[in-house]
């Protein structure tokens, strides 16, 4: 793996880069950054077999995370190296796997269990886990993902300032041990970022990560219940702290305007659950991501139901609607099948439904981040972020002054 | 008349052959996955009535069915009326541009879900009654009204509503059903406006099949059943009801027929012996359909004594299970042994499943995460399709009876190959002694 900045947005302060990040394999061509994570179950998406994975725009949809702790329970580590660690067993040999214990959907930070020994995650067993570093880098190896993150203290941001403390403490203890069990001795892990909401904690703790001798570095502790307005300080507070050139993954932060303001920050890689929230709830992208080729900017509403980000498929008004998803879109759903169809699906309750919307919801996403890489290259990411915030507002006030 | 049925070669009864029909040209033997889930699994699972899906295949996208080899699906009349509704598919285009299939499709009367499914369905001369899922007003629904749904729907065939009589009746009830499954049929073809090819002509006025040019009635035969060892008058009717439905449809000269009634936990002596009963009787050159059979086993034999087309929501249903259908029989992945085991499903299979997971992998997915029940329904989707392809190719290509021998040897190591099968291959002309022991 090797990871390069292309192209800061420089100016004013702005920290939003492109980057490209050489996966190696057979894939010559690098994946640019900003870019998303796809989330996987067990290492498969939810829906999407490797068969649909693969009509995705690539280089982009080779990029997964993945959870260890999917894999505790079985199949064993002997197993699993036996079969030749993640890429072997999920048939997805071309693909570039990156490992951290949260998955922001079954695997959620459980601080409260969290002690000495290990960190406490609830999964959907219902029953809390503890893992040790031991047991994790254990499972790791037999993994073998691309990049694999140091296991964490993530806790919520009304823990007490003692509590935030410890777990920065604790991340930095975990992530010395991680490295010193890695037979690599690091070269494909990510140092854990963490510290809360506390400007302070935050900066000690990327500054002490940033002298442990990895390739990249991954930000926890987001998503937890700060607050949006602090969360900017407090990314740059990190991301100030972090070598320019190496590479940074981020969880927790899922919806768009969130990724914006990931990216305002300087991070490049994100691991989502917007795709899996929208594809449960039957809905479908249909925001507009090429804003910055209006120059007057048309927001009427038209006569979707709900707001102009997504539109919820099983609504009555679509029982008839024999367009795709979204017009021109390229996506194996939209070439395919139709808004009708996919009403239908929902309403007889057919796993095809979640299927065709998690394919078609993940490529539009994988295209919105193309769009912010394009405005960052253009310099023009201001911009592109404030017109999208925007887009949305003045929906919400049209709605307002309608009624 | 919107079907060609040309046999391409034969083994004493078996036959394959090419079935040409309007969206699609067809190889039989074929088996054809039910686009509806059985619906006692998804009462438990979800408890509510009539949540069936119609047509797709438990999550397997168009071109996965086409790349398997699927060649016809089968749609549920009753759901689809129910969901998204007859009109709304008229008016759409058809089901095959709804759905965006593009190759054939059958639809089925929807009298059998009504029985089975509906509360106080019950049977007149009129049709079917029953109380509608929806607001639970009295409903009616008629052979000509069964057509009538079939024809907006759209599929390449269709089938006339009969009088579906549970298998292990027995008593006058057999006759009766078989006498109005006869007068429906009449009921169905009721006129139409034929572009005939036969003197034999239907001059009724009213108009019942609309589209005979390019959808393809299919009659069914019922009659009960024949329980071989119990022989007393009103089970001799109950062959000789079959045999009269029988000639009664094949005097009306459809482009197919279907042999119904079974499939539903009669014994398998019975069951093989009506289908040869029917095979036997029904016209050499029309394809003959069994409806919900089955396991590959039943569909072998029933290939054996000449049927060609089958449907059944088996190989799906059992995969939600984390079952996998193989050539030795069935694996069932949630099985402990199953953790460690790194050999794919079926080593012999060329699926997508096959050719990438393990066992191992797919023991810790199957009944929990939505991936499992697709693999696994991928996995059996094309096991029998390769079936339907064996049993195609090996008639055609002279070596059938080595085929069934091959297959009855995987299955039955041991050489306990059940009784009734020993009896129906001895019916269907085929020595399968050197796969018993001794």
């Amino acid at each position: 793996m090797r990871f390069a900045v292309t192209r800061a947005c420089g100016g004013g302060g702005g920290r939003a880069r492109v980057g490209a990040l050489y996966i190696g394999g057979c894939t010559t061509a690098p994946i640019e950054t900003p870019s998303l994570l796809i989330s996987t179950r067990k290492g498969l998406p939810t829906f999407v077999s490797r068969d649909h994975l693969a009509t995705l725009p690539t280089p982009d949809s080779l990029l997964l995370h993945v959870s260890p702790l999917h894999f505790l329970d079985c199949p064993s580590s002997k197993t699993i190296s036996n079969i030749g660690g993640l890429h072997r067993m999920l048939g997805l040999h071309e693909h570039f796997f990156v490992a951290a214990p949260r998955d922001s959907l079954e695997s959620l930070p459980e601080s409260e269990g969290t002690n000495k020994l290990g960190a406490s995650f609830e999964t959907p067993c219902g029953r809390r886990l503890v893992i040790k570093p031991s047991a994790y880098v254990e499972k790791i190896a037999s993994l073998k993902p691309n990049l694999w993150a140091s296991m964490a203290d993530e806790v919520p941001a009304w823990v007490s300032e003692k509590r935030n403390k410890t777990s920065v403490d604790r991340t930095l203890r975990w992530l010395d041990e991680c490295l010193a069990l890695d037979p690599a001795s690091g070269k494909t892990m990510l140092g854990v970022v963490v510290g809360g909401s506390n400007i302070e904690e935050r900066k000690h703790c990327a500054i002490e990560v940033a002298t442990r001798n990895v390739p990249g570095f991954w930000i926890g502790g987001f998503g937890l219940g700060e607050n949006v307005e602090e969360r900017s300080a407090l990314l740059n507070a990190v991301t100030d702290n972090l070598p320019e050139e190496k590479v940074r993954f981020i969880s927790g932060l899922s919806l768009p305007e969130e990724v914006l303001q990931g990216v305002a920050s300087g991070i490049d890689l994100f691991d989502s659950t917007y795709i899996y929230h929208l594809t449960l709830g039957g809905f479908a992208l249909i925001f507009p991501f090429k804003i910055l080729d209006h120059n007057n900017l048309d927001f009427q509403l038209d006569d979707t139901v709900g707001d102009r980000t997504k539109i919820n498929l099983r609504a009555t008004i679509y029982r008839k609607d024999t367009t795709p998803i979204v017009a021109n879109c390229s996506c194996f759903t939209c070439q395919n099948h139709t808004r009708a169809y996919i009403n239908h699906l929902l309403n007889v309750h057919e796993m095809l439904a979640h299927i065709l919307l998690e394919i078609h919801n993940t490529h539009h996403y994988l295209g919105f981040f193309r769009a912010m890489r394009e405005a960052i290259k253009g310099g023009k990411f201001d911009l592109f972020r404030h017109r999208f915030i925007e887009s949305r507002r003045i929906h919400l006030t049209s709605a307002v002054l309608c009624s | 008349m919107a079907l060609k049925f040309e046999v391409l070669g034969k083994f004493n009864r078996a036959r394959a052959a090419r079935l040409a029909l309007p969206h699609f040209v067809c190889q039989t033997p074929l088996f054809m996955p039910v686009g509806t889930q059985g619906l006692c699994f998804r009462l438990q699972a979800l408890s509510i009535e009539s949540t069936s899906s119609v047509c797709t295949i438990k999550g397997l996208t168009n071109n996965q069915l086409e790349e398997i080899g699927c060649q016809i699906i089968l749609g549920n009349t009753y759901h689809l009326a129910l969901r998204p509704g007859a009109e709304l598919i008229d008016d759409l285009g058809g089901l095959h541009k709804f759905m965006n299939w593009k190759r054939a499709l059958l639809t089925d009367s929807g009298g059998f879900q009504m029985v089975s499914l509906l509360h106080l369905a019950d049977i007149t001369e009129q049709g079917v009654t029953f109380q509608s899922p929806v607001d639970a007003k009295p409903m009616l629904l008629t052979p000509e009204e069964s057509i009538q749904i079939q024809n907006k729907i759209g599929a390449d065939i269709i089938m006339a509503l009969d009088d579906v009589v549970k298998t292990t009746i027995t008593g006058p009830r057999i006759e009766e059903a078989m006498y109005r499954t006869l007068r429906w049929i009449d009921r169905c073809i009721a006129v139409t406006i034929f572009v005939i090819f036969h003197v034999i002509s239907w001059a009724h006025s009213r108009t019942a099949h609309k589209r005979p040019d390019e959808q393809n009635l299919f009659g069914i035969v019922q009659g009960g059943l024949d329980p071989v060892l119990r022989v007393n008058a009103i089970l001799i009717k109950a062959i000789i009801s079959r045999d009269i439905c029988v000639r009664g449809m094949v005097d009306r000269n459809l482009p197919g027929y279907a042999i119904g009634g079974l499939s539903g936990g009669e014994d398998k002596d019975s069951f093989w012996r009506v289908v040869a009963q029917c095979t036997a009787a029904l016209p050499e050159d029309k394809p003959r359909y069994v409806m919900g059979v089955g396991y590959p086993l039943d569909i072998v034999v029933c290939s054996a004594l000449g049927a060609d087309m089958y449907d059944c929501v088996y190989p799906t249903r059992t995969a939600r299970f984390g079952t996998a259908l193989i050539p030795e029989g069935l694996l069932k992945l949630k099985n402990q042994a199953m953790a460690n085991d790194e050999r794919p499903i079926d080593p012999t299979c060329l699926c997508m499943v096959c050719k990438n997971y393990t066992r191992a992998y797919l023991h810790c997915i199957v009944t929990k995460d939505p991936m499992g029940s697709q693999l696994v329904s991928y996995h059996n989707l094309s096991y029998m399709m390769r079936l339907s392809k064996d049993l195609h190719t090996s008639i055609v290509e002279g070596r059938f009876p080595e085929f069934v021998q091959g297959f009855l040897r995987v299955q039955f190591p041991r050489g306990d190959i059940p009784e009734w099968v020993c009896n129906a291959m001895e019916v269907a002309g085929i020595d399968i002694s050197t796969c018993c022991a001794p």
